[in-house]
């Protein structure tokens, strides 16, 4: 066997499970830094007590969420050079100066007023502690729009040349505002904000059914049911929107996704199949007739390519893009079903009287994130066999390392998120187990920057 | 546009070389902390270690991402072929920092039970502290490159020399670090800092002097640079310089001046990066790859540059506005859990 292709699949593996681990946590504190800042601003333009408690309360998880987040992110940097330095030397001019630009305008943004957002309570006036948890919650906005440029570009590159086999940019807002951008923008942002709005209704359900915290438990249920009640359903249309990109420009890949061969006739929409690379045909197919071209193209007889129209070396994998958007898309449905119910007994004011509707709410709390992931495989496995679509092919774009670097670093990054991600959710289970409460003795209000030791020694750091 | 292509990667070289003297400045007083954090007696004089840096770790730890983000967006040639060769200590690093990172927030969740994040904390600074120097020896005793990529094989960066300065950097972190103890605490703790400064000096002073003696002995380019070349007369004030701040600093020491000891601690690593600066100079990858001939093309200098010039002064604005918010010393229970 090869060694050079052992290098580049285990290079894909890591690259793979690294930032499939790294997502998780962005996905989840992007919603939560706007939810956070929402509250603070509730309890400081209204003064309503419940909300400082929930803001308190949801900014100790999001100071571990967070945390994994940067560490699971840091690694992220550096791999680009360790194990695909060929990629950024070729495409480094164009892809390293939106890196450049996340770093500068976003990472050191909510680094920095992190520490005024989990430290200050007690050391800054409310406004500003209000406005530092904005800016927080701003710079994880900003974060996803450089990288999400710059994952875009990867998809379809505009607005560069090639010289002797480098990538040149010739066009900024060409390389940035790339096709395939805004929407994939915003359907990220909008999965990031579902996914923590389902986590939110998730804990409140949670308290709701153990009878604890029932204020801050209806508070919360009632916030996050409102957001996925517009969300989901716009989520939906968003998705549709950028499926149609997708097909416009990366007919490859969407092909795969729907498991279509044959792109002379009109496409059914495959529920269930195992697309079989051999037959150039799908197993145990169950589809509807016709529905994948009225999806797809808006016209039941529509035409769009089918996999037999590319080469099979130009051809992603062909079961992940299947079942990832499959996956993605049931979860989906489940929200908008989720949300309908839900909006339903809230007009009719039976909510808070079903505990069948917070078991499922109580339950679903994984759910976004599945879909997150499931989403990021179909789209990131649909791309290949390029690293850069039509410029670079991944196996072009690995570095000159030996296969044993790479897999040994794999293991071990392997066992060390193991450690560390059941670490974090044990604490994060912990945290929400202990709830909203603020443990400072009654009477010490905030903004008294010396408390008495005891407040502090019996609980370590101390509570403001 | 000659004129250009000639002055763009000196700049970039220079606003690369601030963020990396930011990072090891920043990020090295922390990390020091961690290295001493077992020095700690009880819960709560680490509990104060740890509250002396937790509201800035993370924006110190994003020098290091500016770092390797900024050598991609100016140099992609040499980020391309650094970082293949530094594989494993780079690798180590990262995975160091990872259990470093998280302890921070980990440790206070998991009491009573946070001795495994106590020991997490200080082994993974430990370890990051010393793959960082590592890394910097493997940079400054050359990689083997063939046809503008890394062309050398997986342990060529394992040498006594590049442990030599992984050992050396562990002494300079924990003078920063010990510093820091002493000006932002009181009492018992404050005074061991004091002690674990006095001897973090003398220890950093003897691997500056090692590292010194021993990068023209390695290398020619080094040696000329320092000892046969036109320019010395203008080189020779940065040892003198590092002498003199040595006699500042352990005076600092002495009398238990945090501020003095920190401030000179600070600046003995600004003339190391200075003399390693003028040891390498002009090669970014050492010693076959020019800053010219690594530099990315002016079209994505420029752009980035643009961005650099509008927005690290409010980050460097922003990072003191939080230094100035956290001022002082730590007192009893600073903190939000």
């Amino acid at each position: 066997m090869d060694l050079g292709l052992d290098a580049t699949l285990l290079a894909r593996i890591q690259f793979a499970f690294t930032v499939t681990f790294h997502i998780i946590f962005p996905a989840f504190t992007i919603g939560l830094a706007s939810y956070i800042a929402t509250l603070e601003g509730i309890w400081y333009f209204r003064g309503d007590d419940r909300y400082h408690r929930l803001a308190r309360f949801w900014t100790k998880i999001f100071a571990v969420s967070f945390a994994m987040g940067v560490v699971s992110g840091l690694p992220m940097s550096y791999q680009f050079g360790t194990n695909w330095s060929r990629f950024s030397v070729t495409t480094g001019n164009v892809i390293g100066p939106l890196l450049g630009y996340e770093v500068m305008t976003a990472f050191f943004l909510e680094a920095t007023f992190l520490g005024i957002m989990l430290f200050g309570w007690n050391r800054v006036p409310r406004g500003l502690h209000f406005f530092s948890s904005c800016m927080v919650a701003f710079g994880t906005l900003l974060s996803a729009f450089w990288i999400l440029s710059a994952n875009s570009w990867m998809q379809y590159p505009t607005g560069h040349e090639v010289r002797d086999g480098i990538m040149v940019p010739v066009d900024w807002i060409a390389v940035i505002f790339n096709p395939t951008f805004p929407h994939r923008f915003a359907h990220m942002v909008t999965a990031a904000y579902i996914t923590t709005a389902i986590v939110v209704l998730s804990v409140g359900a949670r308290y709701w059914l153990a009878n604890r915290y029932a204020d801050e438990s209806r508070v919360m249920v009632r916030m996050a049911l409102a957001m996925i009640l517009v969300l989901a359903p716009l989520q939906a249309f968003i998705g549709d929107q950028h499926g149609l990109k997708t097909a416009q420009y990366q007919p490859a890949k969407l092909a795969a996704m729907e498991a279509h061969w044959d792109g002379t006739k009109p496409a059914a929409l495959v529920l269930f199949a195992l697309p079989n690379a051999k037959t150039e045909s799908n197993d145990y197919e169950i589809a509807i007739p016709n529905l994948g071209s009225f999806i797809i193209t808006h016209d039941w007889n529509g035409l769009f390519p089918g996999l037999k129209q590319f080469k099979p070396a130009d051809r992603p994998p062909l079961y992940m893009p299947f079942f990832g958007f499959r996956l993605m898309v049931a979860i989906g449905i489940w929200f908008i079903v989720l949300a309908c119910i839900g909006g339903f007994l809230w007009w009719r004011g039976r909510l808070f009287q079903n505990r069948t509707y917070m078991r499922a709410a109580k339950y679903s709390w994984p759910l976004g994130f599945v879909a997150v992931v499931a989403g990021w495989f179909t789209t990131e496995v649909g791309r290949q066999p390029w690293i850069a679509t039509g410029l670079v092919r991944t196996s072009e774009g690995v570095s000159p390392v030996a296969s044993g670097a790479v897999g040994t670093s794999l293991i071990l990054f392997f066992f060390v998120y193991l450690i560390v991600f059941s670490a974090g959710i044990v604490y994060i289970n912990r945290l929400i187990h202990k709830g909203p409460v603020l443990q400072a003795p009654e009477g010490l209000d905030e903004g008294t920057p010396a408390r008495p030791i005891s407040a502090a020694t019996e609980t370590g750091r101390g509570r403001g | 546009m000659g004129e250009i292509a000639y002055w763009l990667p000196l700049v970039w070289a220079a606003l690369i070389g601030i963020a990396i003297v930011m990072y090891v400045l920043l990020d090295g007083f922390d990390l020091g902390i961690g290295m001493l954090f077992l020095s700690g007696t009880s819960e709560e004089e680490r509990d104060h270690m740890m509250n002396a840096i937790a509201p800035y770790w993370d924006g110190n730890e994003t020098w290091l991402v500016l770092g390797g983000a900024g050598l991609l967006v100016a140099f992609p040639l040499a980020y391309g072929t650094i970082l293949p060769a530094l594989y494993i200590p780079i690798f180590v690093m990262l995975l160091a920092l990872v259990f470093r990172g998280v302890a921070f927030e980990f440790r206070f969740v998991s009491k009573p039970h946070h001795h495994w994040w106590d020991r997490a904390f200080a082994l993974g600074s430990t370890v990051a502290t010393f793959a960082q120097g590592v890394v910097l020896g493997g940079f400054m005793q050359g990689i083997n490159i063939q046809n503008r990529e890394f062309a050398g094989s997986t342990f060529d960066w394992l040498t006594p020399f590049s442990l030599l300065c992984g050992v050396g950097l562990m002494a300079g972190y924990i003078l920063l670090g010990s510093a820091w103890v002493m000006m932002k605490t009181d009492g018992d703790l404050a005074r061991r800092a004091q002690r674990h400064a006095e001897w973090a000096l003398y220890a950093t002073l003897f691997f500056v002097a090692a590292v010194s003696l021993w990068t023209p002995l390695m290398s020619d380019h080094i040696a000329e640079r320092w000892f046969r070349g036109e320019h010395i007369v203008w080189l020779w004030p940065v040892p003198f310089l590092t002498a003199v701040t040595a006699l500042v600093t352990y005076r600092g020491a002495r009398k238990g001046s945090g501020l003095q000891t920190f401030l000179g601690g600070m600046t003995l690593f600004l003339l190391c990066f200075l003399g390693l600066g003028i040891s390498v100079f002009p090669y970014l990858v050492f010693p076959s790859i020019t800053l010219w001939e690594a530099a990315a093309v002016p079209e994505s200098q420029i752009f980035s540059l643009i961005g650099a010039l509008l927005f690290l002064p409010l980050v460097l604005g922003y990072t003191a506005f939080v230094y100035w918010t956290f001022r002082g010393k730590v007192t009893e229970g600073e903190g939000y859990h």
